[in-house]
């Protein structure tokens, strides 16, 4: 079959569908280049940090190339050729001012790596290396923990270019020549910080569902002139500064604050027990529910709106009594609402930081309050993205596990 | 207009803005009246003398991780970085800032004593200009503490004497150091304790005994504003923060010097600018860190001037008219007994004791 000007029916009918499309992509165009620039191409790279570890082998590849042959397991030193391999790379180094960056990154694994990197260099920098003594015996005078097995066994083991070592650290394991181990107890607390970011997130959508729902119902079931005041009380606290907000829990609920004050003077505890309920995870839990629940109430409200009156108003009419109506004929109505508010806070509130920071004391902080000590004070950004990154998965897999439970489809803004 | 014409303009005017631009010079510092300090000592003068604006960004708390991002993408919009010195010797190490000559960049002292010799054991980095010398210490309300008031840094782990909520900061640094010091360890031998796994756990068994009646602070504001409340009697901050609660505020809050812990504050320069911005950064530093401007700086807020040659200068308040120098950490009858930041030993025990400490807090 042809068409009007000759041309095969089915190419003519492809070229123009082709026109269709590419219209359609130039509109949405802009949008994606937003999304890949400022969005999939940070975390991306974000994600590639937690395993690129590419900068020992950069900065000391001949040693890397040497410490092939030799067995991190044993007890013995490695020989004269790793030795004089290592002087020459830190040689290098140190003419670039890379020896320091190494330090800094070994000593994430060993204590006093950062040290002996910096003291060393100011000797070996002016070491000539053209005549052929020997360095080994040199570089232990300089510093003895050159002479420690364990120095060059941790050079080896993170020497690799793609490490699970961050990954490892973020569960509270290490990378060691004998393969992934648990970290000494008293270093454990990183999973321990998961799964109470997990448990309190959980408790705070669980509060914030018990606290909005009533509002929700009233929003969208008394007049409007009402509903519009109470909206507006519901997104006044939403437009205030969060900082804002946070340190007003803290002048309400500290020890000498209002809360205790006012049960003080009424005389239901006494003035030298007042109440423990900041700087802890009750705090916690207070303060983000307050601040999360304007996103739980407004899905909420918006789908409530749409559930016609007039279904209770049957459901009485045939005799059912209020409790009835309202929990086989509202409740499972309501229920998208409540999916769409429960996935909003729980995600918010599993990366929140700063109102943990500021009330949560030791007990009511959060995995986010680590994954910022590393970013900002630590510099371990390697360590910070696995941490990142194993959230991130968490989320996923609490998403399609809800998706599996309620289902996506029954989850609803409006 | 036709779209030419307009695009002309347009053109012209960011041309101009570029060239405005080009007299600007940012400098990030803590904000707050520290920032203060700094703008009426050493901004100003320098704007006047120079006609360059200065632009301040509060963000030295998170200076180290920003300008390794900057230097990462290529982009420093930083030309000064006030910072403190670990965090100076962090910058150093990762090549974020560039090392100085003391003695050819900056002033020697009016009697022509070389900045090296000024400076003296100040200079901990080659990237590091001293500026300021505060101090860790504790304060105490005088009205909450009982009768005897605390003489010694080891009242804070004192329960049965002084009942009730201290506020220490929420890391290992100093507190550490002053939990082995109240366990019987001797001054100059608490590193040496600190350096081992033992010594950790003594350290973290002596905060131990205390910990139910810690409140944690992350943030210099936070100890004053807990003893202004009452809800501490005594707690740890920087010395100024104090000097502030107790000479401008009136509250009843008195110092507990003893033990504090001596640790610097000053500039670097990031590496990455370019030959003209770098040339002006080393101009502004060569005249804020004289020795007239660092004492000058202290009229303003309670931090020891970090050049020898500028103490004998300190003089009054501005606003309040009272004598500096008892307020400033260095006086002599604050610093009798005194330690001074170990750089080295927590360039490299940071990470490991942090973690072993922080794990202690979450148990």
């Amino acid at each position: 079959m042809k068409a009007a000007d000759g041309t095969p029916l089915k190419k003519s009918l492809e070229r123009s569908l082709r026109k269709e499309k590419l219209r359609a992509l130039a509109l949405i165009a802009p949008l994606l280049i937003f999304v890949l620039v400022t969005f999939v191409l940070p975390i991306g790279t974000m994600l590639t940090r937690s395993i690129d570890n590419s900068i020992v082998a950069d900065i000391l590849p001949r040693t890397v190339l040497a410490l092939e042959d030799w067995n991190e397991k044993g007890d013995e030193l490695p020989n004269e050729m790793v030795f004089r391999s290592f002087a020459e790379d830190f040689q290098d180094a140190i003419a670039d001012k890379n020896h320091t960056k190494i330090g800094s990154r070994l000593n994430y694994e060993v204590s006093g790596m950062s040290s002996l990197f910096r003291k060393s260099a100011r000797k070996v920098k002016k070491w000539d290396l053209t005549d052929d003594a020997p360095i080994k015996q040199k570089l232990i005078k300089v510093n003895k923990a050159w002479g420690d097995v364990e120095t060059w066994a941790v050079i080896k083991t993170h020497s690799v270019t793609f490490t699970n070592g961050y990954f490892l650290n973020a569960v509270d394991m290490q990378r060691t020549p004998f393969g992934a181990q648990a970290q000494p107890e008293n270093k454990q607390v990183l999973v321990k910080l998961f799964i109470r970011t997990l448990k309190m997130s959980l408790i705070i959508t669980g509060m914030c569902i018990l606290l909005g729902y009533p509002v929700a119902w009233l929003l969208a079931n008394l007049s409007n002139r009402t509903s519009n005041l109470l909206l507006i009380l519901v997104l006044l606290p939403f437009w205030t500064s969060l900082l804002v907000r946070t340190s007003a829990w803290k002048v309400m609920l500290q020890n000498q604050g209002v809360i205790n004050d006012l049960l003080v003077w009424i005389g239901l505890i006494a003035d030298d027990s007042r109440l423990e309920i900041i700087n802890n995870q009750f705090g916690t839990i207070v303060a983000m529910t307050h601040i999360l629940l304007p996103f739980m109430i407004l899905p909420m409200y918006s789908v409530m709106k749409t559930i016609p009156p007039s279904y209770l108003r049957a459901a009485k009419s045939l005799g059912a009594t209020n409790w009835t109506a309202f929990w086989r004929v509202y409740f499972p109505q309501s229920v998208p609402g409540i999916g769409a508010g429960s996935i909003l806070v729980f995600i918010l509130a599993i990366g929140y930081y700063i109102t943990p920071e500021i009330v949560g004391g030791t007990d009511g902080v959060f995995i986010s309050n680590r994954i910022a000590y590393h970013i900002s004070s630590s510099l371990n950004w390697g360590l910070a993205s696995a941490l990142g990154a194993i959230l991130l998965g968490v989320v996923l897999i609490l998403y399609w596990v809800y998706d599996k439970i309620v289902g996506i489809d029954n989850v609803k803004l409006g | 207009m036709n779209l030419s014409k307009l695009l002309i303009t347009t053109t012209a005017l960011t041309l101009c803005a570029g060239v405005a631009s080009s007299q600007d010079m940012t400098i990030v510092s803590w904000g707050g009246a520290y920032s203060k300090s700094q703008l009426k000592a050493y901004h100003e003068p320098y704007s006047e003398k120079t006609g360059v604006n200065i632009i301040n960004d509060d963000s030295s708390a998170e200076a180290v991780a920003k300008l390794r991002a900057m230097n990462e993408a290529n982009n420093v919009t930083w030309d000064v970085v006030d910072v403190v010195a670990a965090d100076a010797m962090r910058l150093c190490d990762e090549g974020l800032a560039i090392e100085i000559d003391h003695d050819t960049q900056l002033a020697p002292a009016p009697d022509g004593t070389s900045a090296s010799e000024d400076f003296g054991d100040l200079i901990v980095s080659d990237c590091f200009i001293p500026q300021i010398v505060y101090s860790t210490t504790f304060g105490y309300r005088t009205d909450l503490v009982g009768d005897t008031a605390p003489s010694s840094v080891c009242a804070v782990f004192d329960l049965e004497n002084y009942p009730g909520k201290r506020s220490l900061e929420k890391r290992p640094i100093n507190n550490m150091e002053w939990a082995l010091l109240c366990d019987g360890v001797a001054k100059d031998e608490v590193y040496n304790v600190l350096e081992t796994s033992e010594g950790q756990d003594r350290a973290l068994a002596k905060l131990d005994t205390i910990k139910d009646s810690v409140v944690w602070w992350s943030a210099g504001a936070d100890t004053p504003q807990l003893l202004a409340d009452g809800e501490v009697i005594m707690g740890s901050t920087y010395n100024g923060r104090l000097f502030s609660v107790i000479e401008e505020q009136k509250q009843p809050v008195a110092m507990l010097w003893d033990a504090q812990v001596f640790d610097l504050d000053g500039w670097i320069i990031p590496s990455g600018l370019s030959a003209e911005r770098q040339k002006r950064a080393l101009d502004y530093i060569y005249f804020a860190t004289d020795t007239q401007r660092l004492a000058d700086q202290a009229k303003y807020i309670s931090y020891g001037p970090a050049r020898a040659s500028s103490a004998p200068l300190v003089g009054k308040h501005a606003d309040l008219g009272i004598d500096m120098a008892p307020h400033m950490p260095t006086d002599p009858n604050n610093a009798k007994n005194t330690f001074l930041y170990n750089y080295e030993f927590w360039a490299d025990y940071r990470d490991d004791i942090d973690a072993k400490f922080q794990a202690w807090l979450a148990q």
